[in-house]
């Protein structure tokens, strides 16, 4: 967290996981060792509503999964992205039609024009990182398992659900 | 929301892993003095041990303690987390642990600590593990020694006793091009004077028991890992692979840049338990918080005692890296540009008799074996130590039957030169 980017990084990551209520999951997997299923779960956990969004299951972590995030019946906040990069653009454009207000591009996911797109249409962004951890690191508890969240100051921690 | 800042080097030294604890509020770290914790639920009990959510369950594993401490070594490390262990040594034996399997092959130093050097014999040897010890000033030697089942790579910054320098830019490299991780042992620099990882260094290992805690009251070591590596090469089926150990999870594939210690704490402290101690953890971060401030200090001192001993007549050689004579001069400059630390050899020049004489002589120097207490230490490896070994053996281990190690405290170095001085002249 040195340069203004990454202040700026910081400010969108924090801004996201507090306005965000209804979290759609793309390529979200009922394959309980996958990093999609451990998000989904975790999210699931501290309060979110999930939407998982994948043609080829029908229900994963008991949550009905949609096709596309048209499909999806109610407003969606926030766009979690598991798909290969060249499915991003779609995903942009589609989550802007439905009135997203961010999307996020976990680790690995890579696509510029993705993340154009997404700005284009005001979205706030967030790239290669991933949902749970940033939430475990300024609002949950990373910091139990000796990783280094970055976070210094001497306040006491603010906690999300 | 304030703007983003860095915090420097003393900022984080005192506050990284410790913001106040968010229940009571106590300032200072709490000591957690717990074996284990009381679940909210079955689904949070299942959830913790499935890895899928951050929680404590057993102190062997994690403690919140434990964890400040860690998180404040990685952040002074630049690692993305750590994970402690109840001895320097149980965390180098861990860190291989975790990355190697029967068959692999390591490179290590030739000049490492004598307890590394006699660990990493027996226990490769009882994993069916290749070892090779090389030259650590050799980089082509290095690379001559590597073969296609070399996983890692094994050095310190700062070798003890000898005193030599580590290229850890040049090893990096050469482990890289090898896909293979680059381990560095950091005891003796401490992360104020060099951090391995802003070379290359993939993984960082800590005897704590030294200069981190300072206060010569507890052991404990630690793992540090840069999250750069990539476990996924197709060479550390046993980082990336499904684990039996743990329900055919994939570490590296799901936790991704902190697969590596989230397999080194849940399988790999779970299994050889060496845990570090709530309390001790709590002693580790009171020494932290002073850990620049003393290795600004244990540097001058050294550097003064150093120059002293430089132009004494019954000193034959003083082996400190900063030294103009030094061989590993240049590496020093370039690899720890604040001091080359606090730990080094001198030879006398009456050998091994004058050597026990001039230990009994000294009356500020404590007499024992351990290095990186703020008191000043010294020992005579040729009377304690390797006191089995004859002349030529010592030689072949970088020991003189005349050679002294100091550990330079941060008492004022005009006492400590006084102390140096008066037990010289015993000699004569
Ligand atoms: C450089 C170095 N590494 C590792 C160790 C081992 O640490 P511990 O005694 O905490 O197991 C020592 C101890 O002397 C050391 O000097």
């Amino acid at each position: 967290m040195t340069t203004q980017d990454d202040a700026a990084e910081v400010a969108t990551i924090q801004r996201v996981l507090s306005y965000a209520r209804n979290i759609a999951i793309v390529g979200l997997s009922s394959n309980p060792l996958r990093a999609s299923f451990f998000v989904g779960f975790y999210l699931l956990r501290h309060g979110y509503r999930v939407f998982p969004v994948n043609p080829r299951e029908s229900e994963v972590l008991g949550q009905r999964c949609y096709g596309s995030l048209a499909d999806v019946p109610e407003p969606i906040d926030v766009v979690d992205v598991f798909r290969q990069g060249d499915a991003v653009p779609g995903i942009a454009r589609e989550a802007s039609a439905v009135g997203a207000r961010a999307l996020w591009l976990q680790y690995g996911v890579v696509s510029p024009e993705g993340v154009a797109v997404a700005r284009d249409a005001a979205l706030d962004v967030v790239e290669d990182r991933c949902i749970k951890i940033e939430h475990a690191r300024y609002f949950g508890r990373m910091h139990w398992l000796g990783f280094n969240t970055g976070v210094v100051g001497a306040r006491r921690a603010k906690a999300l659900p | 929301m304030p703007e983003q800042h860095e915090f420097g080097f003393h900022t984080r030294a005192i506050h990284a892993g410790a913001r106040p604890e968010p229940v009571t509020g106590a300032r200072a770290i709490p000591i957690f003095q717990t074996t284990s914790y009381v679940f909210e639920d079955a689904d949070a009990a299942a959830a913790y041990f499935n890895l899928q959510e951050y929680g404590n369950t057993y102190s062997r594993i994690m403690n919140p303690t434990v964890a400040a401490f860690e998180e404040r070594i990685a952040n002074l490390e630049g690692g993305v987390g750590s994970v402690a262990f109840a001895s320097g040594l149980a965390a180098q034996t861990a860190a291989l642990f975790t990355m190697l399997q029967p068959g692999d092959h390591m490179l290590a130093s030739s000049a490492l600590y004598g307890g590394t050097l006699t660990q990493l014999k027996h226990l490769m040897r009882k994993l069916s593990v290749g070892l090779t010890f090389v030259d650590p000033d050799d980089v082509d030697g290095w690379k001559r020694a590597l073969t296609p089942a070399t996983k890692v790579l094994f050095g310190e910054t700062i070798g003890n006793p000898a005193g030599n320098v580590l290229d850890i830019e040049a090893l990096a490299e050469l482990a890289h091009a090898h896909g293979a991780p680059l381990m560095v042992d950091n005891t003796f620099a401490t992360p104020y004077l060099c951090r391995p990882i802003e070379w290359g260094a993939d993984i960082v290992v800590h005897s704590a028991t030294k200069f981190i805690g300072g206060h010569g009251t507890s052991i404990g070591g630690v793992v540090v890992d840069s999250g750069e590596f990539d476990w996924s090469n197709g060479r550390y089926q046993v980082v990336a692979d499904p684990s039996p150990a743990y329900h055919g999870l994939s570490f590296h594939e799901t936790f991704g840049i902190y697969g590596y210690l989230m397999k080194l704490r849940a399988e790999t402290l779970r299994d050889l338990g060496a845990a570090l101690s709530p309390f001790n953890a709590f002693l580790f971060m009171q020494g932290l918080e002073t850990l620049p401030l003393r290795m600004a200090r244990h540097v001058e001192n050294a550097r003064r005692v150093a120059e002293f001993l430089a132009g004494h007549p019954a000193v034959s050689s003083v082996r400190f890296a900063e030294q103009a004579t030094s061989p590993h001069r240049e590496l020093a400059r370039k690899y720890l540009p604040n001091g080359a630390g606090a730990v080094f050899c001198f030879d006398l020049v009456g050998g091994r008799a004058a050597g026990k004489t001039f230990i009994e002589a000294l009356t500020l120097f404590s007499h024992l074996a351990n290095v990186g207490d703020a008191k000043s230490l010294v020992i005579h490896p040729a009377s304690t130590t390797h006191r089995q070994l004859d002349d030529a053996e010592l030689a072949a281990a970088g020991i003189g039957p005349g050679t002294i190690r100091l550990s330079v405290g941060i008492e004022d170095a005009v006492d400590l030169i006084w102390d140096l001085r008066q037990a010289l002249g015993a000699l004569r």
